[in-house]
């Protein structure tokens, strides 16, 4: 899930250079750290965490397929 | 749309350098020779060759390339078939399993739909409405809120009471709106913020 996530956030930011997503597993689900550029923090937030929440959407459809509980957090 | 100047000892290779900082094939790009350059006499008089590089804008397409992309994540392989219109782009996925792009609601296929407008509309000026549906789905949805909403006019005339439903996107609402249009017993009308606005249907 670390690609996907990386793969989104790269193709919405100004700096695809500076996205790096962190994996840290917990007990019962993966949680995945994004880091964007300080600039590009909007555009992976957007009005109202509109298009954080589109991402997370995404993501924990995709790792359903897995049986996994996936959290993105951007930090 | 983004554009390079480069400059290197041949024009091929200014060109090179500049398909690579974009990122993109040549199909892909304007190319505009600036100065041919000399390579001069024995390294005498020479000159650098100058190009102009610039991305073609073809949303159509960048919005194929991001879902491809996507989809692989998925671990599914659909066929994505695209038409476009004016100011819309359509794509459709058909195949096996495509219901995991679907979710709850559609929940899955608008969070794609909505990523997709973002990567396609990024720094261009000619905005593209960008409509995803799997396996139909968009038409199944809106006849389903269509009965759904000439059930709960029936029941509003029944029991002289307004239904309030669920949340729902504006799209959606727009259908039942659009469906209770034409019923002279009963009004919409939309209440809350979003993402949490629900129609109320009551008696006129």
């Amino acid at each position: 899930m670390i690609e996907l996530v990386e793969y989104i956030a790269k193709a919405l930011v100004d700096h695809p250079e500076n996205v790096t997503v962190n994996q840290v597993e917990g007990e019962q689900s993966i949680i995945l750290e994004l880091k964007v550029d300080p600039e590009d923090m909007g555009k992976v937030i957007g009005k109202q965490g509109r298009i954080a929440k589109a991402i997370r959407t995404v993501v924990k459809a995709a790792a359903a397929k897995d049986g996994k509980r996936v959290v993105v957090e951007i930090i | 749309m983004k554009s390079v100047e480069k400059k290197a000892k041949t024009v091929e290779e200014a060109i090179e350098m500049a398909l690579k900082e974009l990122n993109i094939k040549k199909e892909q790009a304007i190319i505009e020779i600036l100065e041919e350059g000399n390579r001069g006499i024995l390294g005498f008089m020479s000159k650098a060759a100058r190009v102009r590089v610039t991305q073609k804008d073809n949303p159509g397409q960048r919005a194929m390339e991001f879902l491809e992309g996507l989809v692989k994540h998925f671990k599914i392989n659909p066929k994505i078939e695209m038409f476009e219109e004016q100011d819309t782009i359509n794509i459709r996925f058909e195949g096996k399993n495509v219901g995991a792009l679907i979710g709850k609601h559609g929940s899955t296929l608008d969070a794609i739909q909505y990523l997709t407008s973002l990567v396609v509309n990024r720094g261009v000026e000619n905005y593209k409405r960008i409509i995803l549906d799997a396996e139909g789905y968009r038409k199944k949805r809106e006849e389903a809120l269509e009965r759904l909403a000439k059930n709960m006019a029936r029941r509003v005339k029944e029991t002289k009471k307004s239904v309030i439903l669920e949340p729902m996107l504006p799209n959606e609402r727009r259908i039942i709106h659009t469906a209770l249009q034409g019923d002279s017993m009963v009004n919409t009308r939309s209440i809350g913020e979003e993402p949490h606005r629900r129609v109320v249907i009551s008696l006129k």
